[in-house]
């Protein structure tokens, strides 16, 4: 995992399993099916106008929150974008509070301020979200100084979309991580599209990895969606941060199946093809790590996840919305 | 049951002070913006568009709508997500001659480049010397409703008024947003142009031609006696409202839309409230040193309204929270507006309080996600 931009994960691994003990393989099944099915159901509820928040979902694109935070333990650390369901979730954010934050209850993650675009768990160890693209890099990278002072090994994972990238500060925030050899993970789920914008529109060479490579950071792609390589590709770079050896960057292509921002499928809207969307979709990852469990032990997991959500849904529905003095609360420490 | 406005279309209101030279049409904001920069693109080479989003099929929620097609991808194109640098480069374009006019889906973000607004846009004529001048327009729209929250729902006018160089115009209707549009094109300053999402839908008489609607000038959109209100962007729209209501206790507001924040003319104002003797400034924004706080001490400061009764509204002094009972009560509404009016005219009276079903906002039913 040297400066390489073309350093790509093999995708000849097809062997079940992919070095993962059956405990660990349900876990990732866990995670992954954990977040398809609650951004589905939040899709679903959306219309009855019950949630008054704009949602952007990661359905189609879960393999790379679920891949990384699966090799961080619970006292590592992970930032994600507008677009974290998938991380609050992976990292192990409450269901619940998540839901409630949507519905606008005093019960949610941030007592009804901050909607699903700003989702945090102190508990989990989720920084937080911003609907500002890219402003959570900065953040993430100062969350990495402490880590790296507080000299337990703790690790920072941050997220972001391609369409961050572009931002000055990503390149200030790579350049200060390397220099200072923060134990911060740069996640960079590139789904080809901000907003419905091309890359193509947006970006003057599409080698991201050699961008950040001339800072001296180790890059690694993940040219497929594959979970195992992104899970693989994250492992690796996390021993390193926890020896002190500093940040890594690793590029997720990726897919959005549904619109930016809503519940709904886009393909009739001109900018993208639905035949654009098919190869990832027949390569769908929560599918693929599913089929790798016994029937039985899937079905299990499957029923856990409902049962879940129903009473994530039930807590949402049944809390109470903030009262009126709690407009005034939290404007200063 | 009295004949309230959220029944009838606001342009019946709004037509009483349009221009009726010229042929009209009934128009929505989000298209006269459009026709604006057509018409302005299609007389001068120099005018172009850029910004995230600006040739996309939702084009800023149609306020670009067919200028891609008409004028090609030369003169309307998107960015990268990079606002400092995009102003920076528009900046750059202006003072070269051309006539950029950036474009922003949300306000929040023109915090990226303030760098550049600030330092180079708003200094760059004066501290040169005149030698230089920087024709930008910056289109940022404030968006409401639907859990926007914290990051997605701030009227930042208030900011860019602080600094000089900069012009601030934020038209509450379609014909001042085509005139404005034409006439902040045109205008050899930076201009921050703020358009609020929920104006996007409504319609006013809009004459087809190109022209201009001053710079720096306000107007008088209803005339009364009893006090004057000032509203700020849409809460123009909802202090007409409030007027609506306030006329079924007698009361008679004079309703004074600012339009141009800065340069602000608060001459137009001072006269009204010179009348009235009782000024209630409504903005959206925050009032801590915000525009109302700016046109209460300029009708302060005035000989001919020494000791008028005054007060301002606005955004109450925290972040916006997403939650929509939290939200309701974050904003100024016709009914808020309706009943401090109402105090400041008749102090000793009781409290009053528009019926809720008179005041409830009739928009708020027809907004809806996923923005």
């Amino acid at each position: 995992m040297a400066a390489d931009p073309r350093n790509t994960a093999s995708p000849e691994h097809e062997h079940a399993g992919h070095g993962l003990s059956s405990s660990q393989l349900a876990a990732l099944y866990r995670k992954l099916r954990l977040i398809r099915r609650v951004e589905e159901e939040t899709a679903r509820i959306y219309p009855s106008d019950k949630i008054k928040s704009p949602v952007h979902l990661a359905i189609g694109q879960e393999a790379s929150s679920a891949a990384v935070c699966d090799v961080l333990k619970p006292e590592d650390v992970a930032s994600g974008t507008y677009r974290s369901h998938a991380v609050y979730l992976a990292k192990g954010g409450n269901v619940a509070a998540m839901m409630a934050e949507m519905y606008g209850k005093v019960t949610g993650c941030c007592r009804g301020k901050g909607g699903s675009m700003h989702i945090i768990s102190p508990e989990a160890n989720v920084l937080g979200s911003s609907a500002v693209v890219g402003t959570n890099i900065p953040i993430a990278t100062g969350q990495g100084l402490m880590l790296k002072r507080e000299g337990k090994g703790r690790v920072c994972a941050v997220f972001f979309g391609d369409g961050a990238t572009e931002e000055g500060c990503f390149y200030e925030s790579l350049n200060f991580a390397m220099l200072h050899r923060l134990p911060v993970l740069f996640v960079c789920e590139n789904n080809g599209y901000a907003i419905h914008e091309p890359l193509s529109k947006r970006w003057s060479s599409e080698d991201i990895c050699a961008r950040v490579a001339a800072f001296g950071m180790p890059v690694v792609q993940i040219p497929d969606g594959d979970v195992f390589a992104m899970r693989e590709a994250a492992a690796q770079a996390v021993e390193r941060m926890r020896r002190g050896e500093g940040p890594t960057f690793i590029e997720c292509k990726l897919y959005r199946w549904r619109e930016h921002v809503g519940p709904a499928e886009d393909f009739d809207q001109g900018y993208r093809p639905r035949s654009e969307a098919e190869a990832w979709m027949a390569n769908d990852q929560v599918a693929r790590v599913g089929n790798m469990l016994p029937a039985a032990e899937r079905a299990g997991i499957d029923a856990e996840v409902e049962a879940v959500i129903a009473d994530a849904v039930d807590f949402a529905e049944s809390s109470a919305f903030p009262p009126a003095e709690e407009l005034y609360a939290n404007v200063y420490a | 049951m009295p004949s309230i406005l959220l029944k009838a279309p606001l342009s019946r209101l709004l037509k009483s002070y349009t221009p009726m030279s010229t042929p009209e049409r009934l128009l929505r904001y989000v298209d006269a913006l459009a026709e604006a920069v057509a018409l302005e693109m299609d007389r001068d080479p120099s005018v172009f568009v850029m910004g995230l989003d600006v040739d996309d099929h939702k084009a800023i929620q149609g306020s670009t709508r067919g200028l891609l097609q008409r004028f090609g991808a030369d003169r309307v194109f998107t960015t990268p997500l990079s606002e400092d640098a995009m102003t920076g480069v528009a900046i750059g374009a202006a003072m070269a001659g051309m006539r950029p006019i950036h474009v922003h889906i949300r306000m929040d973000f023109l915090m990226l480049g303030m760098n550049q607004l600030v330092n180079m846009a708003a200094k760059s004529h004066y501290m040169y010397g005149g030698a230089v001048k920087v024709p930008l327009v910056v289109r940022c729209m404030i968006g409401k409703s639907w859990g926007q929250g914290a990051q997605h729902s701030q009227g930042l006018h208030a900011m860019f008024m602080h600094v000089p160089g900069l012009k601030v115009v934020a038209p509450s209707n379609a014909h001042d947003a085509k005139g404005c549009l034409i006439a902040a094109i045109r205008d050899d300053n930076p201009v921050i142009f703020m358009e609020h999402r929920l104006l996007y839908g409504l319609e006013a008489y809009v004459p087809e031609q190109p022209y201009t609607v001053e710079l720096g000038k306000a107007r008088v959109v209803q005339t009364g006696t009893d006090l004057t209100i000032v509203g700020i962007s849409n809460m123009l729209v909802e202090c007409l409202r409030a007027q609506e209501l306030l006329k079924e206790q007698g009361i008679h507001a004079e309703v004074i839309d600012p339009i141009t924040l800065s340069p602000l003319d608060s001459e137009t104002v001072v006269q009204s409230v010179a009348r009235t003797g009782r000024l209630l400034v409504v903005d959206n924004g925050w009032t801590m040193c915000g525009a109302s706080a700016e046109i209460l001490a300029r009708v302060a400061e005035a000989r001919a309204t020494r000791g008028a009764i005054v007060q301002r509204m606005g955004f109450a002094p925290t972040t916006c929270p997403t939650s929509p009972t939290l939200e309701q009560l974050f904003y100024p509404n016709p009914a808020t507006i309706a009943s401090a009016a109402h105090a400041m005219v008749r102090p000793d009276a009781a409290a009053w309080e528009p019926s809720p079903e008179l005041a409830r906002l009739a928009y708020q039913v027809q907004f809806r996600g996923p923005f």
